[in-house]
């Protein structure tokens, strides 16, 4: 049994390099087509296409071979200094639209909300050494120190919730997969 | 005054943008010291690596992106010194392809900052392949530690890993050589021969199927570093003991820097987010403060 589960493990790691290759190879397909149909936004998919292929050759035929990974290889430039910036820009830009859309969404509308708007309050501020700093200033009892009291969100009421989902979700598959198994769950055949 | 409330609720967001512009950036150029209090779930960890002896092998797993390079790389570079200052091997894999390579950057990152490693003998310090620092903390490569790069197959890489981790990480990563010709890998056939599991993880696949895999199959304790979105997902398994510690986020870093006594990116950082935390309630505040002051006049609209 262990031998099999083995077997699969391997097989499941060769098919998922192929699908990396096959999602590759559909991203390139995709973006040329854009392009040769000048479609909407087409000039986007030449930076994808140009990208792609500088990565890839560079990786390849001018970053050592085998060795493509090592310092100061051409591979390595382009991880560092053109990939690596893009990237975290790309995710920092989340803290200005979080700003931005929990000015305008993050409204005391119902009791619900209020909760929540409280909760991510105190999370907030005793997320950061700011929290300590407000709860000497009003002479807050150690118990209630907004960093404590965040860690009782964190670990009391956060932790029952995501019990719940993860539970929830558990039970999800494992109904799903009885349906597949039995046959009853025929839709992914095409079927009802 | 009404009107400007209604001004205010329909503010231009580019003026948000740039007061959190203001708040990431200026703090940088400050020297403010902040008092970093340490959580329980950080000193977990850290008691959990204190109780190594050493010699040790940690397997690190870096399952993450440049993208959350600002959270998780602080605790790449903490660990990473916390290992070689107590004499513990590391062995590097990723499960996510970018992994090895912020590995790579935070070796690097830390041969170029710590003073404790230039050697005493006039040698300068020297990181490449074979010797990253020389000194009273010498490690090298194959003997101390080790990158066996990225394997493709998520968590059945480590449930491959499990039964057997050559065949999962075949070769290295630096030279593509057998893991068997490196003598830091001696006696080390599958998961459970590793005393612990230092897991960066920034999403899937990540610290979730550590737990379920190399904790709950393979009984390896797992300590684990999580972006700040992704730590709370994460928190029932503190509270089981299936997690040995989580840094949650900057805070978690800074805090791990804290107790390993190395100040770094994530206490550097504390201030900027501090700032972008206040400002970012403070337009709550104003938010809700706007809305509720127009509320009447929107009832009447229907809004």
């Amino acid at each position: 049994m262990g031998d099999l589960a083995d077997t699969f493990s391997d097989w499941y790691s060769i098919i998922s390099a192929f699908a990396i290759w096959l999602g590759a190879l559909n991203l390139m397909k995709i973006s040329i087509e854009k392009v040769s149909k000048k479609q909407k936004d087409w000039f986007f998919a030449i930076a994808t296409i140009v990208s792609f292929l500088l990565i890839v050759i560079v990786g390849f035929f001018f970053s050592g071979g085998r060795q493509f990974l090592d310092l100061g290889t051409r591979f390595d430039w382009l991880y560092r200094y053109i990939y690596s910036p893009l990237s975290a820009t790309m995710f920092a830009l989340l803290a200005f639209f979080v700003a931005s859309a929990s000015y305008r969404a993050f409204r005391a509308r119902n009791a619900q909300a209020t909760v929540l708007l409280l909760a991510a309050f105190i999370v907030m501020v005793g997320r950061t050494p700011f929290g300590d700093w407000m709860s000497s200033m009003l002479f807050l009892p150690e118990g209630w120190r907004i960093s404590n009291l965040t860690n009782v969100i964190m670990n009391y009421l956060n932790v029952a919730g995501q019990r719940a989902i993860m539970i929830g979700i558990a039970l999800g598959i494992v109904s799903t997969s009885l349906r597949i198994i039995l046959g009853i769950e025929r839709s992914y055949l095409g079927g009802e | 005054m009404q009107r400007f409330f209604e001004r205010l609720l329909t503010m231009d967001r580019r003026i948000i943008f740039v007061v959190i512009f203001l708040a990431l950036s200026v703090p940088i150029f400050l020297q403010i010291k902040i008092d970093i209090q340490v959580t329980s779930e950080v000193q977990i960890l850290y008691d959990a690596l204190n109780e190594l002896s050493r010699g040790s092998r940690i397997l690190v797993s870096c399952d993450y992106d440049p993208g959350s390079e600002p959270e998780l790389q602080p605790m790449a570079e903490s660990g990473f010194r916390y290992f070689i200052e107590n004499d513990l091997k590391f062995i590097i894999i990723g499960l996510w392809p970018q992994g090895p390579l912020q590995a790579n950057k935070a070796l690097e990152m830390i041969s170029e900052v710590n003073e404790g490693f230039v050697v005493e003998d006039g040698d300068t310090l020297y990181f490449g392949h074979d010797l990253i620092v020389v000194g009273p903390d010498t490690i090298r490569y194959g003997i101390d530690f080790i990158n066996l790069g990225y394997q493709v197959g998520q968590e059945l890489v480590i449930q491959r890993m499990g039964s057997s981790f050559g065949a999962a990480f075949p070769n290295d990563s630096w030279y593509g050589r057998p893991i068997g010709e490196f003598s830091i890998m001696d006696g080390l056939n599958k998961l459970s021969d590793f005393d612990f599991i230092y897991n960066l993880s920034a999403g899937y696949p990540g610290t979730y199927e550590w737990v379920q895999f190399a904790v709950d199959r393979f009984h390896v304790p797992v300590g684990a570093g999580n972006t700040a979105v992704q730590a709370p997902l994460v928190y029932p398994y503190l509270d089981t003991g299936q997690l040995s510690g989580l840094l949650g986020g900057m805070k978690g870093g800074a805090e791990f820097e804290k107790l390993v006594g190395y100040k770094g990116r994530a206490t550097l950082s504390m201030v900027s987010q501090t700032a972008a935390h206040i400002f970012v309630i403070l337009f709550i505040v104003i938010g809700n403060i706007a809305y509720f002051a127009t509320r009447g006049k929107q009832s009447k609209r229907g809004l």
